[in-house]
């Protein structure tokens, strides 16, 4: 913690989405920076994804492939005059594939203070897997 | 021979080369679009943390900052006159034992910035509210630095 304190914050510029897919709608779309850590029960990954609300975010994993899409509140401010602007808004979007088997029905996801936190556990090795073998 | 290694030379991607055209378009676009404030010539950088965006209307200025994985209590915001300090210490708890990293994007750390506002406020009704990981600070204006409309006679 001590160590944390010392280091200064910098400002590290959102990234912008680079692909060959374009987006249907418009508006810019941004990387969320991700913590990935694994134990031996699970798969945790923390997402940075301020100003998006839980019904915007979107969480999605079909053939291995994780899919993390967070929208934003439209601009509600219209009638505001920009004076300075640092940063710029828009929808967050990163996909993953998953080399591990994970327990789809177990998926828990929390979004916090602009962080979503997603644990994906794995499918227990000590559980064997009957196979039923049907032959007539 | 010479006909063979023309055609087999296989260096020229040509899909990269236009990725790269693909991004800086995406660049021009958002430039030339007026959807998002950040369009525009007042899009400016200054490197401090948090990068903040400060806009106006009549009554108030408003000044918006991105400080995902904060709580309110870990967040120090002063005003002295026309300065507003915004300080605090973004944490990132450590995880249990033996979890293994496979990436480690986010960052923890302090910051504070000072910032001086563009007009004289009133310092006793500023309001300050954080949700979904984005500070938004309500800074009404005073009497004198309010548009007035003069009338013509």
């Amino acid at each position: 913690m001590n160590e944390q304190k010392a280091t200064e914050l910098k400002v590290k510029g959102k990234q912008e989405i680079s692909g060959t897919s374009e987006q249907t709608r418009p508006g810019l779309v941004f990387t969320p920076d991700v913590d990935i850590f694994e134990t031996d029960l699970s798969l945790t990954l923390l997402a940075d994804m301020p100003g998006v609300t839980a019904d915007l975010l979107s969480v999605d994993l079909r053939d291995d492939t994780l899919t993390i899409t967070g929208g934003m509140p439209p601009y509600r401010y219209k009638e505001e005059k920009p004076l300075m602007i640092e940063y710029e808004t828009g929808t967050y979007y990163r996909q993953f594939s998953l080399s591990e088997i994970i327990d789809q029905q177990r998926i828990d996801a929390q979004l916090k203070n602009g962080v979503l936190r997603l644990t994906l556990p794995k499918v227990a090795k000590t559980v064997p897997r009957k196979i039923v073998i049907n032959a007539d | 021979m010479i006909y063979k290694s023309a055609f087999g030379f296989p260096a020229w991607n040509f899909r990269r080369a236009f990725e790269e055209f693909d991004r800086m378009r995406r660049q021009m676009d958002r430039f030339a679009s007026g959807l998002e404030p950040g369009s525009g010539e007042n899009y400016q950088k200054t490197g401090v943390f948090p990068a903040l965006n400060l806009t106006e209307d009549g009554h108030n200025y408003y000044i918006r900052a991105e400080l995902p994985g904060m709580v309110s209590e870990d967040l120090d915001i002063q005003v002295t006159g026309k300065n507003l300090s915004i300080s605090g210490v973004r944490k990132i708890l450590p995880e249990a034992e033996g979890a293994r990293y496979h990436r480690r994007e986010r960052e923890a750390g302090k910051f504070a910035r000072v910032f001086t506002l563009p007009g004289v406020v009133m310092a006793e009704k500023i309001n300050a509210d954080f949700s979904n990981g984005v500070l938004t600070v309500s800074i009404p204006k005073a009497e004198e630095s309010k548009p007035r409309k003069i009338l013509i006679n």
